[in-house]
């Protein structure tokens, strides 16, 4: 452990563990399994839900108004002819990608800590794809035509037309889609099977039992299953940047001031990871508290969070100083009054808005006392989410309500449903996700305990208390 | 407690820890025995070899899914604005192959991870919700912190007594036989490691 | 022949009879009631809309009129109606008594638009925005439908019977207590039938009240001349023009055949470019003197802007300097001033003869005057300035005239009082109570298109026939005739025509109106060759006969030199007429400006959602009228606070209390640029109560301010800032172009010098070189669409946004979506402020913006469904039905030309569909449009010249704003004809593509725009 080490040399105490000692295999099993399978109805799990399908009926009605009446309920207008929704669409692919690369990255570059957090990370990923999913099919004039940009046969032998980088868009966020689904079910197989195999409740046991296909854990199953898990991770790892690159270039490919911009694409990829790692230590630091998970996702996983968070910051920061830089050497008018704009102009609390949650912010993360401090940690979490979600926004209208022609110039202003849309999707998110921790582990069971055996061959020898209390 | 049976499905040896199977494992190969499983609660490094396992397919299988995901996937672009509907967008070229990059590129990933899911549960035969291990008692503790390794009945190797005594003499924590009902779950198993041999 | 036609008039009549005899729950008034306050203004507008239509149409039975009307050039013969071929019928709109020829498109008996009339002098082939509007009345489903008595639904021979009782007394007393009250009326038919009445009854008394009066052109005439006169002018003949607050571009009777002349002398070509572009290097030089910014100010060399009293005090300093006898300035002039008025006299002495001095329809006559006396010493008259005799049938002080009847109303003289086509209660001067004399009228009649402020006010409302519906004649400025024709049978059977009721006042029941028009032109036109001369008359849109030839000076005044002299003699001191500065002890230091609105004139168009939703062309306000200031006096006021305090739209402004005259208002404030220190300017029209319900609520009104002494403008303002306010619908508000190249401006020295750069700047070239290698060459097309829009003479006028507007479907949107930005007009006029100090712009600049038709568009490369694809002819075309709206064409449109339906925008009332372009899609909610370069007029050129086995000609094909335009700034064809107009305007050397550096490569370019100042003005 490279950090251990360097920090020892520092004469610091070393990192916390990733898996803290006095963790059998029944245990940690025990532990996991237990809060799908014994753990009572908590009022705070059931308050949670319950907020969370409050505004999931928000979306709902603001969906069916949208449909009633038309896209025109929304601040849209021209020239800002997007508005929230695309914005929302980006933040939301981007939080799902820190799922992906926690799961499949970290998996690759073979960071023990991934493991503890690497399922919700991915539960996370689907239930954000899912909602920014969302947003593109609503903002469309006419909803309910769609699938026009799916490749179907049709009696007009009529194309999509693929040099649109919506038509990339579809492409890509599908894909992602069922990758990202195809990754987490696998990784849950065995744990399903796990808990199929603790389930006392008939039902539960035939609805895991489903789930786990029968799996039981032959040394030929767990071959393949490495060797396929290890090869999706592969596929996903240059799919997660592809995506997020894909999605910049719906505003590189464009000619207007603020989009048209090379930077675009690693600059949206930092920025999804940055809002992304964020989402997951909003998601982490209550869920070990509440479910007393500490053990397993330990103040080393926060720390190295941290980290990450603190380098896509760095980069993110980078972007917004490339695209100023470039505005001001390429001496293209309109780049450089888009600029001034941006800084100056009628959205420039926004801007400096994002600057100070995206940029400035996060350097507190350089002082390891900042770093490891789980309140600051969970507040800056929701900070930069905040600052990212702005960075969207200011990009998308922004750049549009400016252009070329000053005579087409015009404000845009969110109505009461781009407000009701943009929460409702975290009412869904929220939502979706509490079912998750009820119904399926979050944590994935099995790279725990190969985690436990890879620290100490033998923990039932040395807590002979544990073996016991695991005996049947 | 000992008492024969007709016909069984194989005798299953239950350790409790991971070395202890994987050594096992090698001893039972060692002996000759060919036809038998390990069961794991997670994956152990070198168990597969002991129990039999030989080639991996899987990797060559998604190499050409996501090739052939990615071929598709320029054709159908190539096909549907050049070939089938032509039309003059933007004054741009009927095969603008730069933008058909991104598309290409994803059908590719896509084609490679349907493949990698489907033929790794084909491989493992899965779904398969029932399998004569699972009448074994205490084999549920395979998900959870028992490894077991089963010696099949259909082992030329194989004899009741004789197999026993050399699990026996591995100091499992038990020996248990496992009973199998219909035919055909001998006749899978039997494919599944004829193949694997 | 006619006995038939009356027959026939008469069975429409009684099919009418039976509507009448139950008027059933069609009757729309009680919707008034059912109004949902919260209801927003589109649904209400679709349901009012469908449900009134309903109530009229059913009584209506769609079809052309009974009798026989004749088609524009087709031989009179061969106008049977063909199922999807137009005809296209001459005929002339009517406003404030002058007419303008019009050739109305009417397809399956439904006139479906309105352009103008090529054989007109008035029209010359081009109209205005409101002429092209009144298309758009005809169709409104407000449109009163039902004679109405005390409010309540009466029956034409109830009222017939009431009327006649009042007759026959009348007659008794030689008609003392019967007034009629129409506005300026020059139709020849109808001032034999008022001359005819007052035959009957010599005691009767006609009054005339027009708004928008030309009262003190008609006393300056007679204070110069000593009798009435028009004035016509001539601005091809003219090097110099000086403008004293005179809008003959855009308000003049005759504007638009102005606005055309005025072009032709300031159009630049190095190269002859087809008819009427002759090569030509040299522009006429404009001064202009104005109270408020307007158009001609915009086209101004050199603009002055004064109050609007102080534009006498300049006319006489001028006039001094350009040698009239015996005037001189009353005031000192400041620098600035005097040395405008020195530069444009020495211009005008330069240039004797060829020079015109106009002096505005809203000044005093004493201007008038002076303006008649400088023509005269600068020998202009007879060349550029010619008077005729008047064209209006009966010029009188209209206001005094209007003053006398309501003395008489208040003294109870008057028995039966005939309202012909006029809204006196809403537009008549404050401090003459018109609405509380009525009520002291027993017997009132008011005919009118609309059941408005008046109609509420009198015991009998009769429904008037649209003109579009009417058999009637009437003279355009110059004194040209034209024999209005009916396009269609009248919508609702109720409906009356003036000539009809009046006939049937004095003969009852009366005659159709065919029948009396044409019988008073057998009596003017006798001899065998009656029917050739009507037919003639009805096709050309032009009557063959005398008195339509005195125009273009036939009947001329006296010579030059003697109007001179008249003119020397009564001009040496000019007595201020009123209209003239009388301050007000203890008023504000403020003036106060009245004017015709823009677009819904003196409010008689206020129910017309094209003109209510048309940007008015400087303010680009639409559906309000605001209080127009200069920045500096809203900054003396305080009322800079425009848009951008946090918590309100940013385009709420302040409203305040105009004080004036111990009256007050209040409304909203609009800054204006170039707008005079010192004054405030409002426009009529606004503020109806009962226009309908498009027109009701909108605005304040500014009549209530208007006193019958100072209708046009006086001091005694006081503006008083209130707390509140007010979202004003501007639908282009920056002001600069931001140093941008978007429009072209440079000197015509300049140009001699380099016509490539007239601006004097480096530029990217047209065509600039793509880093991507050049796509491979498509197939060759036949032909290759493209426009030249000519910056250097478009006036701004908006006939080309209405023209499109008609042409292509597009709906109206209501205010509120204005104020969000969703305005759908696919052709829009960008205005742009040059200079630092908008207090004053050294320039304003208009630039007409449909859809450039780029040959590497950017919309289309990022469409998803192929739903915005390029045609081989170059055209930039959309599928409405592929359309899926992602709106991502309109942001990837660097010219912002798309527009979304981002609701249900098309109107769905029944009566409204009947006006509807054919041949263009009705585009639904979700989709994207934008103009299509009239794709549909292309096609049915190109399907003639197939039949007819040929090739379409370079010039053939015109587009509706190319129509529709005075100054001919736009003209489209074929540039693969090197012979078409088009390609030789593109060859020009100061033709460039908007956003060059883009490469988008438009097939719209502009032609840069020229200034002429005068090198001896300093720089302002």
């Amino acid at each position: 452990m490279a950090v251990e080490h360097e920090s020892r040399q520092k004469g610091l105490n070393p990192p916390e563990p990733v898996l803290l000692p006095g963790q059998t295999y029944a245990s940690i099993d025990e532990q996991i399994s237990a809060i799908v399978l014994k753990r009572p109805l908590t009022p705070g799990w059931l308050f949670g839900t319950l907020l969370s399908f409050a505004f999931i009926m928000l979306l709902t009605f603001t969906i069916v108004y949208l449909i009633a009446r038309g896209i025109g309920i929304w601040g849209v207008d021209v020239p800002v002819a997007w508005g929230f929704a695309i914005a929302n669409f980006v933040w939301w692919i981007g939080i799902g990608h820190a799922g992906t690369l926690i799961s499949a990255i970290l998996l690759l570059l073979n960071q023990k800590w991934r493991t503890s957090i690497n399922r919700f990370a991915e539960a996370m990923t689907l239930f954000a794809v899912a909602c920014a999913g969302l947003f593109p099919l609503l903002h469309l004039g006419r909803p309910w035509a769609f699938y026009w940009l799916f490749p179907y046969p049709n009696t007009m032998a009529l194309w999509p037309q693929f040099r649109s980088p919506l038509i990339w868009d579809f492409f890509a966020v599908s894909t992602y889609l069922t990758v990202s689904l195809l990754f987490w079910y696998q990784g849950l197989i065995p744990d399903a099977a796990a808990v199929r195999d603790r389930a006392q409740n008939p039902l539960k046991r035939l609805f895991f039992g489903i789930v786990s296909l029968g799996w039981r854990g032959s040394a030929i199953h767990w071959k393949y299953y490495e060797s396929s898990y290890w090869l999706l991770a592969a596929l996903a790892t240059p799919l997660v940047v592809s995506v997020h690159s894909i999605v910049s270039m719906d505003f590189a490919v464009g000619i207007v001031p603020g989009w048209h911009s090379t930077i675009f694409p690693p600059y949206f990829v930092a920025g999804a990871i940055f809002s992304g790692f964020a989402m997951v230590l909003t998601l982490a630091i209550p869920l070990r508290k509440f479910y007393h998970l500490e053990d397993m996702v330990t103040l080393r996983h926060l720390e190295n969070m941290g980290k990450i968070v603190l380098a896509t910051s760095l980069v993110v920061a980078y972007g917004y100083f490339q695209e100023t830089l470039m505005a001001w050497y390429s001496g293209d008018r309109f780049e450089w009054y888009m600029v001034q704009d941006r800084a100056f102009g009628n959205y420039s609390f926004a801007f400096w808005l994002l600057l100070l949650c995206n940029v400035v912010a996060p350097q507190t993360l350089w002082v390891r006392k900042w770093r490891t401090n789980v309140l600051w940690l969970f507040v800056l979490s929701l900070i930069v989410q905040i600052g990212m979600w702005t960075e969207r926004v200011v990009i998308v209208v922004q750049s549009l309500h400016r252009d070329f022609m000053p005579s087409a110039w015009h404000m845009y202003y969110p109505t009461v449903w781009d407000w009701a849309a943009l929460t409702g999707s975290l009412g869904l998110f929220a939502g979706l996700f509490f079912l998750f921790i009820r119904i399926l582990p979050m944590i994935p069971t099995h790279e725990v305990q190969k985690l436990a055996h890879e620290r100490e061959p033998h923990p039932e020898r040395e807590n002979p208390a544990a073996a016991a209390k695991a005996r049947p | 407690m000992r008492k024969e049976r007709p016909l069984i499905y194989g005798l299953m040896a239950e350790f409790d820890t991971p070395e202890a199977l994987l050594n096992a494992a090698k001893q039972a190969r060692a002996a000759g025995y060919r036809r038998m499983d390990a069961f794991s609660p997670f994956a152990i490094e070198g168990l597969a070899e002991e129990v039999g396992f030989r080639f991996n397919i899987l990797p060559w299988l998604i190499l050409i899914g996501g090739f052939g995901g990615a071929i598709l996937g320029y054709f159908m672009q190539w096909y549907g604005m050049a070939i089938s509907y032509p039309i003059n967008v933007g004054g741009r070229p009927l095969n603008s192959w730069a933008s058909y990059v991104p598309p290409t590129f994803e059908m590719g990933v896509l084609g490679a991870s349907l493949t990698g899911f489907f033929a790794m549960l084909a491989l493992c035969r899965l779904p398969q919700p029932y399998h004569p291990v699972f009448t074994a008692p205490q084999f549920d503790l395979t998900t959870r912190n028992r490894f077991f390794l089963c010696l099949q009945a259909n082992d030329p190797q194989f004899d009741a007594r004789r197999t026993w005594q050399f699990l026996a003499n591995l100091h499992p924590v038990h020996i248990m036989e496992v009973d199998h009902d219909p035919q055909d779950m001998v006749a899978i198993t039997h494919r599944i490691h004829s193949e694997e041999m | 022949m006619p006995p038939i036609e009356r027959e026939k008039g008469k069975g429409r009549r009684e099919e009418g009879e039976e509507k009448r005899e139950n008027p059933g729950s069609q009757f729309p008034i009680p919707l008034h009631e059912e109004m949902d306050p919260a209801m927003d203004r589109r649904a209400f507008l679709t349901l009012l809309g469908a449900s009134l239509a309903l109530a009229g149409l059913s009584g209506c039975t769609l079809r052309p009129p009974d009798e026989k009307i004749v088609p524009y050039v087709h031989p009179p013969d061969a106008d049977e109606m063909t199922p999807g071929k137009p005809l296209f019928y001459a005929t002339a709109c009517p406003r404030n008594g002058y007419v303008d020829g019009v050739l109305v498109t009417s397809r399956e008996g439904r006139p479906i638009k309105i352009e103008g009339n090529l054989l007109h002098p008035a029209s010359l082939g081009a109209s205005d925005a409101i002429t092209q509007a009144t298309l758009l009345e005809m169709y409104d489903p407000d449109r009163s439908q039902q004679v109405m008595h005390r409010g309540l639904p009466g029956t034409w021979d109830a009222f017939l019977g009431e009327a006649n009782t009042y007759m026959q007394a009348q007659r008794a007393v030689r008609g003392a207590g019967l007034r009629v009250l129409t506005g300026s009326v020059t139709s020849p038919t109808l001032v034999a039938q008022i001359r005819a009445m007052q035959a009957q009854l010599p005691a009767m008394q006609w009054h005339q009240h027009e708004p928008i009066s030309r009262d003190n052109v008609r006393a300056g005439a007679q204070m110069a001349f000593g009798r009435y006169a028009d004035t016509l002018y001539d601005f091809t003949q003219s090097a110099v023009i000086v403008s004293l607050d005179g809008d003959f571009l855009l308000s003049m009777p005759g504007h638009v055949r102005y606005a055309r002349d005025y072009a032709a002398s300031r159009r630049v070509r190095t190269k002859a470019c087809g008819p009427g572009q002759p090569a030509r290097e040299i522009m006429s030089r404009l001064y202009v003197a104005e109270s408020m910014p307007t158009l001609t100010g915009t086209m101004a060399d050199h603009r002055l802007p004064l109050r609007a009293r102080d534009i006498e005090n300049v006319a006489r300093a001028l006039a001094q300097q350009v040698g009239v006898n015996g005037v001189a300035p009353t005031e000192p002039l400041p620098p600035e001033v005097a040395e405008w008025v020195a530069v444009a006299a020495r211009d005008l002495q330069a240039f004797r003869g060829a020079g015109v001095i106009v002096p505005g329809d809203f000044q005093p006559p004493a201007v008038h005057a002076l303006a008649h006396a400088m023509n005269a010493a600068l020998g202009n008259t007879g060349k550029a300035v010619r008077y005729i005799a008047p064209v209006e049938a009966e010029p009188m002080d209209q206001a005094a005239s209007f003053r006398k009847l309501v003395q008489d109303m208040q003294a109870g003289q008057v028995q039966m009082l005939i309202i012909l086509s006029s809204n006196p209660v809403y537009t008549s001067p404050a401090d003459l109570d018109f609405a509380g004399a009525m009520a002291k009228v027993p017997m009132s009649v008011h005919l009118g298109l609309y059941d408005d402020e008046t109609s509420a006010l009198c015991q009998w409302h009769i429904p008037e026939t649209h003109y579009l519906e009417t058999w009637s004649d009437g003279r355009a400025y110059d004194g040209t005739t034209t024999i209005m024709q009916p396009l269609i049978a009248p919508l609702y059977d109720n409906t009356r025509s003036a000539h009809e009721l009046l006939d049937a006042l004095l003969v009852p029941p009366g005659r159709a109106g065919h029948d009396i028009v044409k019988t008073f032109w057998s009596g003017q036109h006798r001899g065998a060759d009656f029917e050739a001369f009507w037919r003639k008359s009805l096709n050309d849109g032009v009557a063959a006969h005398p008195l339509s030839l005195r125009r273009r000076g036939g009947t001329e005044l006296s010579s030059g030199a003697s109007v001179a002299g008249q003119v020397s003699l009564q001009a040496a001191n000019p007595t201020s007429q009123p209209g003239s500065p009388s301050p007000v002890p203890g008023g504000g230091g403020l003036e106060l400006i009245f004017r015709p609105d823009p677009t819904i004139w003196d409010g008689r168009y206020a129910n017309n959602g094209w003109l209510q939703e048309l940007p008015k062309p400087l303010t680009k306000l639409t559906w309000d009228n605001a209080v127009l200031m200069s920045p500096r006096t809203a900054e003396k006021l305080g009322l800079t606070r425009q848009g951008g305090t946090p918590g309100t739209h940013p385009e709420s402004v302040p409203v305040v209390e105009l004080r004036y005259r111990g009256r007050s208002v209040r409304g909203p404030v609009l800054i204006l640029p170039g707008h005079p220190d010192g004054s405030a300017t409002v426009t009529l029209g606004y503020g109806r109560t009962r226009a309908g319900h498009v027109g009701t609520g909108a605005g304040f009104n500014a009549y209530a301010l208007r006193t019958s002494d100072a209708l046009w403008h006086d001091d005694g303002l006081e503006i008083v800032r209130t707390d509140d306010l007010f979202s004003l619908g501007v639908t282009h508000s920056h002001q600069t172009m931001e140093g941008r190249d978007i429009v072209r401006i440079g000197s015509i020295t300049q140009f001699r010098k380099d016509p490539h750069n007239p601006d004097g700047k480096e530029h990217v070239p047209n065509k600039p070189p793509m880093i991507l290698p050049e796509a491979p060459p498509l197939p060759p097309s036949e032909y290759a669409w493209g426009m030249s829009i000519d910056n250097n003479v478009c006036i701004g006028c908006n006939a080309c946004v209405v023209a499109c507007q008609a042409e292509n479907n597009i709906p109206v949107v209501g205010k509120e979506q204005v104020l969000g930005g969703r305005e759908m007009h696919w052709l829009r006029i960008d205005r742009y402020y040059t200079g630092m100090d908008m207090e004053r712009p050294t320039g304003t600049y208009f630039m007409p913006i449909p859809c450039m038709q780029c040959e590497k568009a950017p919309c289309e490369l990022v469409c998803p469904v192929d739903a915005t694809l390029h045609s081989d002819d170059g055209l930039n075309m959309m599928v409405y039905n592929r359309c899926v709206g992602t709106r991502y064409c309109s942001n990837n449109c660097p010219y912002k030309v798309r527009r979304f339906n981002f609701l249900q925008y098309a109107d769905i009332a029944p009566v409204i569909q009947l006006m509807r372009n054919p041949e263009v899609t009705v585009r639904s909610r979700g989709v994207m449009e934008k103009c299509t370069y009239c794709v549909q007029r292309i096609q049915n050129a190109k399907i003639d010249a197939e039949v007819q086995d040929r090739k379409v000609g370079g010039d053939e094909v015109q587009t509706a704003c190319q129509q529709a335009c005075p100054t001919n700034a736009i003209v489209f064809g074929d540039i693969n004809q090197p012979d078409s107009q088009v390609a030789q305007l593109k060859a020009e050397p100061h033709d460039y593509p908007l956003l060059a550096e883009l490469g988008t490569r438009p097939r719209t370019t502009y032609l840069a725009r020229l200034v002429n100042p005068n090198p001896e003005m300093r720089a302002e």
